[in-house]
């Protein structure tokens, strides 16, 4: 069993397994921190980004200063903003026979995997994954085809030429595999490839199913383990009243699906008491409103809590009530209605929390400038340092309440204990502290034996034994087993069937009957494409007695026989005939110089020795 | 009119006076010690055996025992009853023996009871045995007894040889039964003979500590205690203090705490041994500076106190063991520390220096250098419970100095927790007392109360985290926040750093905004908070056009507007306690127009469904009263008192003020209110008034004008509960005359008897507790 590591990036896995004859994807997610490298996508022009000045080598040579600018001492790629795929170079991924999405935000590299590897397999997701995937997808294009970027630089990927830039231009990998944004057209065609999963899980997961299992994989934790999300929604609520009290904006850059509701939720809750009732709360997002609506039809979904309420008049998230109030509005975009119905001061949400394309760029750039306002980070994949250095200098206030609901080690640790997997396969980030956190042993997976890990491009050898399995027979087909003794106490008997294999058990059922010849048109239909069952060889068994071989070979005309000994068994040499015949336990060979005719004779005397069944 | 008005009279009380057994109840009694001797009438509520043993307590407090048990044989029927198996209830076996307990107290009653010889040797309950051996060695001459414990009488020699038995018992539950009768002893009885009897067990106590592991350490320890504070017995010749010693050293650490705080707390002990117990209660904190220090160099803490089991790691090794044995040390060492008997030299520093390491070790922030230090921050991240303890403690620890570097560090660690998102709200609550009482104690420039430089700069950082802190979603940290901004402005609102920190901040905005709270708490906390930084002129004037009166009247009116709208009592009985607060001192807002504010607020808390707020309105009213006549009592007779201008005119033009702002309608009204505490506070006003009225050069008092006739009509129809009928403009003679009128001493004497003494009477109990049973006559009848 073989693990390909398409991915480095903890929470955005693609790992391939390959097992017996059957190659899996496992999540197929895209590292867009790549973009933080890029200089943001004004919607609306930005004089301060169109200025920024072109970036020179120390020794003043400016042959990069069309494709490179500078923004308060740090360099930026003035192009159209690219993704980091997944390694595509390792393993053949036209091989790939299923991807299993696990969830919307690990789907995101799927339409570069089925639109250029020649992908002909299927996808399997569950509709809310589809759904959401899909309007994160849309958005993504959305974002980066409505602001057209004439250039495109590619002079700074020459491996030549990036060691002399700056970090983190300098130490960024893979610059050479990294693409664009994919289109529209090209996420239906992924999509289109979904096979969808119905809803037969239970939630919270089930964890039994995983008990014992030889190998888990561990993806996807907290990527802010230090950060509790109750203590960081307080948090959040909190900076949020402080800033509008005294008159300031909120500008949260977020995804227009995930977070958000538990946010709006928390606000609901929230505002009456804080005194907010008459702040507007706007959510810009080309996919705003079908987030909106979609989050209140998927509730089999959701918590039990949420669940109940499927059955009652009200939907399960409460921004239905906050919209229909209208403390909440929706736009698709800023241009449009929302130019005229914007009231200051307001609370904004909208993407991409990259800060490097969307609507969130252009409020960076009008809000900004102000102390009275406050961007409050709570998307937890792009570090916000990073996201802010192309607006600096800033006056406006920061604050980074990452809320993520992932796995935290506690928890990962339960249900280790719970589950007890044989062996844990995870990301070598999990293996020890956050860098920043060396002394919180706490932080890391712990287990016996240790975790393997793995890193981006890295093939791993599963340590997982193939045995024997148990295979059930079915009644009718057993009735039909003709058993023949061949030694006392031992019976054997051929069996044609057809093998049924599903959550690791084997069932052998009876094969189809073939098809009855209707003597009209034949017609073959999917269904009736059954194995084909061909004529058998018979099988043999018994033991042949090397004196009795001599002797009837003998009778045959064979002269100059000579038997030699080996460990396993007998050589019988026909020296006249330059032929040997190999006598073992379990096997009989015949080894003639191309005499196909001798080679059929001896034959026929070696099967008088043994029983056919 | 010379009689005073019909108030409850106490005489009407007289009847149902709990001292005497009177015939109602002697009536009853025998059907009730039938109904407890009968164990198929199960008694359900064992709260009434408790008032019950209350009542015969009081009895036999007042009046003989032996004639109560001669006067009613039932109970002696019941005691006796009690002795033989059945299937008794323990509810009623534990009320009979403690009923025999109280009874034998006295002598006379002890030797009636004694004729039924096999009674007290029947009972092994620990009170009695305690309380007939004291008895028994008192002899019944008085004279001293034996020191011999040969010569003891037979009871008593039968008792110990009970007790010696019981502790060389292999159940654990006998050993405890026996410790206990001995802690009791020596807990109550102080002679001589205490130390031939300790002498004599002390051996048998002393074996315990031989087995594993120790049994009952919790009563071993209760009794060790008791022995080592009986003024009886000479610690230092009984061999008390080596026992000691040996039982701190062998007990778990758990178990030792309480027993080496109990001999910290002894007034003399060997040095050596108050070492070895100040040693066990620093042991955990010792363990935890050890495993996070970052040079294995001496941690402060004195020598010895890391013993062996550290590097093994013993009591700190599991969660729970870990957490329960840290939290108990450091409330210990909390106890300890106010204490005079207080170790010296106190380990200041380490202690400081550990309660912030653990602090640390809690919030995730702490960062050991070694594996058991890394293990025990696994254990501790998180923990409420200890961030609890060690915030108290740390608190506590601010009544005395550190080195500056480790002071800096407890203002961060307070810093950082006060910031944290996953500070809880208790541990957030605590965080800002423990604040708060740093501030208090930081060192100060002489001749200033200013906070020093350093604390200064701690406000710079310390303000933002209160402004999030005030707009937190959760309103005990908003309520939490308002408490520590008034504690912080009542002490420094008047120096000259703080208040321009404060103005500097957006702190005053946002607490006045909260004065709307959804959450009464906090709007009770912001009302309070407001009438603080009011008080201070720390209000920050109000943006806009709807507030053109200036920011302070705008308050006034706010708070006057939630006194009269508010839905809940907190915020009304808060903004009555500002109010109060004003006009003593004069705030200016008020004393504009003292009266205009007075008339408006006692009619609008007149009106008040609360109580609470009825009598603050009272407490308003004595202000006002005091302020309006000169103070003629001070409570504290070193108290300042401002000079108070006394009345100048004659008493009818002093009362006037009074009669104005219509302070007499609302306390007459307040005197029948049908809250007592209300009508109480009426009658100390009105009584005060008289006396303060008194004189007899006053005003002419027009005792039978029509006025006054009208007045006492209303005044009984109010008493009767009928509150509507109106009082009309009083003049200052009628007042006076009515004041003189009304029985206010009756009044006030009725008023001190508790509220549902009709209720607690033992009539009522004893009629209570057969009707619960069903055994009231008639019902029996009906019964098949």
């Amino acid at each position: 069993m073989k693990l390909y590591c398409l991915s480095g990036h903890p929470t955005l896995p693609c790992n391939v397994l390959k097992f017996k004859s059957t190659t899996i994807m496992l999540d197929c997610g895209l590292d867009m921190t790549s973009t933080l490298n890029f200089l943001p996508l004004p919607l609306v022009q930005s004089p301060r980004l169109s200025n920024l000045p072109g970036w020179s080598l120390k020794d003043g040579n400016a042959f990069l200063d069309k494709e490179l600018k500078e923004c308060s001492g740090h360099v930026f790629v003035d192009s159209v903003p690219e993704f980091c795929l997944p390694e595509t170079e390792l393993i053949d991924l036209s091989t790939v026979d299923v991807i299993l999405i696990s969830n919307y935000h690990c789907m995101m590299a799927l339409p570069y995997i089925t639109e250029y590897t020649g992908f002909s397999g299927t996808v399997y997701a569950t509709e809310p994954t589809v759904q959401i995937g899909r309007l994160l997808m849309e958005e993504l294009v959305n974002f980066i085809e409505r602001v057209p970027k004439a250039q495109s630089a590619s002079l700074w990927k020459n491996k030549d030429i990036q060691r002399l830039l700056p970090s983190p231009l300098k130490d960024a990998v893979e610059v050479s595999t990294w693409r664009r944004c994919y289109t529209m057209q090209e996420v239906n065609s992924a999509l289109s490839k979904i096979q969808l999963v119905g809803y037969s899980q239970k939630i919270p997961m089930d964890q039994a199913s995983l008990k014992n299992s030889d190998v888990l994989i561990l993806t996807g934790l907290t990527q802010i383990p230090t950060a509790n999300p109750d203590g960081m929604v307080g948090e959040f609520c909190s900076n949020l009243a402080l800033t509008v009290r005294n008159g300031g904006n909120v500008l949260v850059p977020c995804y227009p699906s995930g977070v958000i509701y538990d946010l709006l939720e928390c606000l609901y809750q929230y505002i009456d008491s804080a005194g907010l009732s008459n702040i507007p709360f706007y959510f810009i997002s080309p996919v705003a409103n079908s987030s909106l609506e979609f989050s209140q039809i998927f509730a089999e979904w959701l918590c039990h809590n949420k669940q109940t309420k499927v059955y009652l008049p009200e939907p399960p998230f409460p921004h239905a009530e906050l919209i229909q109030t209208n403390k909440l509005k929706h736009y698709p975009s800023l241009h449009g209605d929302f130019s005229s119905d914007f009231r200051q001061p307001c609370v904004v949400f909208t993407g991409h929390p990259s800060l490097r394309f969307g609507d969130v760029v252009h409020f960076m750039e009008l809000w900004g400038k102000s102390s009275l306002n406050t961007v409050i980070f709570t998307e937890p994949d792009f570090s916000y340092l990073e996201a802010l250095a192309p607006y600096q200098p800033l006056a406006m206030k920061c604050i980074y309440c990452p809320i993520d609901t992932r796995l935290n080690f506690i928890q990962v640790s339960k249900l280790l204990k719970e589950v007890q997997p044989l062996h844990v396969v995870c990301p070598e980030q999990y293996t020890q502290p956050p860098p920043a956190q060396s002394h919180r042993m706490d932080l890391m997976i712990d287990c016996q034996p240790p975790a393997m890990s793995y890193r981006r491009a890295e093939v791993l050898a599963l340590p997982f034994k193939r045995r024997y399995e148990k295979i059930e027979i079915m009644p009718e087909l057993a009735d039909t087993l003709v058993p023949m003794e061949i030694k006392p106490g031992i019976s054997l008997a051929t069996v044609s069937a057809v093998l049924h294999t599903k959550d690791n058990k084997h069932v052998l059922q009876p094969p189809p009957r073939p098809a009855q010849p209707t003597g009209g048109k034949k017609r073959k239909r999917a269904t009736e494409d059954i194995p084909d069952c061909k004529v058998l060889k018979p099988l043999l068994s018994g033991s042949i007695p090397v004196e009795q071989f001599v002797q009837t070979l003998e009778k045959h005309g064979f002269s100059d026989i000579k038997v030699e000994d080996t460990a396993k068994g007998h050589i019988v040499l026909l020296q006249e005939a330059e032929t040997l015949i190999q006598i073992e336990e379990d096997s009989t060979h015949i080894i003639c110089d191309n005499d196909e005719m001798l080679r059929v004779r001896l034959r026929d005397l070696v099967l008088k020795f043994l029983q056919k069944f | 009119m010379t009689e005073g008005l019909p108030v409850p009279s106490p005489a009407g009380l007289a009847g149902i006076s709990s001292l005497t057994m009177d015939p109602e109840c002697s009536q009853l009694l025998p059907a009730l010690c039938a109904v407890l001797a009968d164990p198929r009438q199960p008694m359900a509520d064992d709260t009434c055996l408790e008032k019950l043993l209350d009542w015969f307590k009081t009895i036999t407090e007042a009046g003989s025992s032996l004639l109560l048990l001669q006067e009613n044989p039932c109970l002696v029927e019941l005691l006796c009853h009690m002795l033989k198996p059945q299937d008794l209830s323990s509810r009623v076996l534990s009320f009979s023996l403690r009923l025999t307990g109280v009874l034998a107290a006295q002598e006379d009653c002890f030797q009636y009871l004694q004729e039924d010889s096999s009674l007290f040797v029947a009972s092994a309950a620990g009170q009695l045995l305690v309380h007939i051996l004291g008895l028994s060695m008192q002899g019944p001459a008085g004279g001293p007894p034996s020191l011999e414990a040969g010569d003891w009488p037979a009871c008593a020699q039968k008792i110990v040889g009970h007790i010696e038995e019981s502790l060389r018992a292999t159940a654990t539950p006998q050993i405890t039964q026996a410790l206990n009768v001995l802690t009791t002893t020596f807990g109550h009885c102080h002679d001589p003979w205490t130390q031939v009897l300790w002498v004599q067990l002390s051996p048998l106590v002393a074996s315990l500590l031989e087995k594993d592991p120790v049994p009952a350490a919790h009563s071993l320890v209760d009794l060790l205690l008791s022995v080592a504070r009986s003024p009886g017995l000479s610690s230092s010749s009984c061999g008390l203090w080596e026992t000691l010693a040996q039982t701190l050293s062998r007990l778990s650490p758990t178990q030792a705490g309480p027993l080496a705080l109990g001999i910290l707390k002894l007034q003399d002990c060997p040095q050596a041994l108050r070492a070895q117990a100040f040693a066990v209660l620093l042991q955990p904190l010792a363990c935890v500076l050890k495993a996070t220090a970052q040079d294995p160099g001496p941690s402060g803490v004195p020598p010895g106190t890391v013993g062996a089991s550290v590097a093994a790691g013993t009591p700190l090794s599991s969660k729970a063991a870990c957490v329960g044995l840290l939290c108990r040390s450091l409330a210990h060492l909390e106890l300890l520390l106010p204490l005079p008997q207080r170790p010296c030299p106190w380990p200041q520093a380490p202690l400081l220096g550990a309660a912030v390491t653990l602090l640390q070790l809690c919030g995730g922030s702490a960062r050991p250098a070694c594996d058991t230090g890394r293990h025990l921050g696994t254990l501790l991240l998180g923990c409420v419970r200890v961030q609890r303890a060690a915030l108290d403690f740390l608190g506590a620890l601010s009544d005395g100095t550190g080195p500056r570097e480790l002071v800096t560090q407890v203002f961060a660690v307070l810093l950082e927790y006060l910031r944290s998102p996953d500070s809880s709200p208790t541990v957030l609550k605590k965080a800002f007392q423990a604040t708060f009482r740093w501030l208090l104690s930081s060192p100060k420039t002489p001749g200033c109360w200013d906070l020093d430089p350093h604390a200064l700069l701690f406000l710079r950082d310390l303000l933002p985290v209160l402004q999030k802190r005030l707009c937190s979603p959760c309103w005990e940290v908003r309520d939490s926040s308002l408490e520590f901004l008034t504690q912080m402005t009542r002490h420094w609102g008047g120096q000259a750093g703080f208040r321009h920190a404060l103005l500097a901040s957006e702190v005053p905005k946002l607490t006045e905004q909260l004065l709307r709270d959804p959450e009464s708490y906090v709007r009770a906390s912001a009302v309070t908070a407001m009438g603080q930084l009011s008080s201070q002129g720390l209000c920050v004037p109000p943006a806009g056009p709807e507030h053109p009166g200036g920011p302070q009247k705008s308050l006034l009116v706010e708070l006057l507007h939630i006194l009269s709208t508010d839905s809940e009592g907190f915020p009304r009985r808060a903004v009555m306690q500002v109010f109060t607060q004003w006009l003593r001192d004069s705030h200016a807002d008020v004393a504009g127009d003292a009266e205009q504010f007075v008339a408006g607020v006692l009619q609008v808390a007149s009106q008040d469904l609360d109580w609470e707020v009825r009598a603050q309105g009272l407490e308003l009213a004595l202000v006002f009263l005091e302020q309006t006549l000169g103070q003629p009592r001070s409570h504290c007779p070193y108290a300042v008192t401002p000079p108070v201008e006394a009345p100048v005119g004659p008493l009818a033009q002093a009362l006037q003020p009074l009669c104005r702002v219509r302070l007499f309608d609302f306390a007459f009204r307040a005197l029948f209110d049908c809250d007592r505490p209300v009508a109480q506070k009426s009658c100390d006003l009105l009584l005060f008034l008289r006396a303060k009225t008194a004189s007899p050069s006053g005003l002419q008092e027009s005792r039978s004008s029509p006025d006054v006739a009208s007045v006492e009509a209303a005044l009984q129809s109010w008493q009767a509960g009928d509150q509507a009928q109106p009082l009309g403009d009083l003049e200052p003679e009628v007042v006076l005359a009515v004041l003189r009128s009304l029985d206010l001493e009756g009044l006030r004497g009725a008023l001190a008897e508790s509220s549902d003494h009709v209720e607690r009477s033992p009539q009522s109990l004893l009629q209570d507790m057969l009707a619960t049973v069903g055994v009231l006559g008639e019902n029996e009848a009906d019964c098949y």
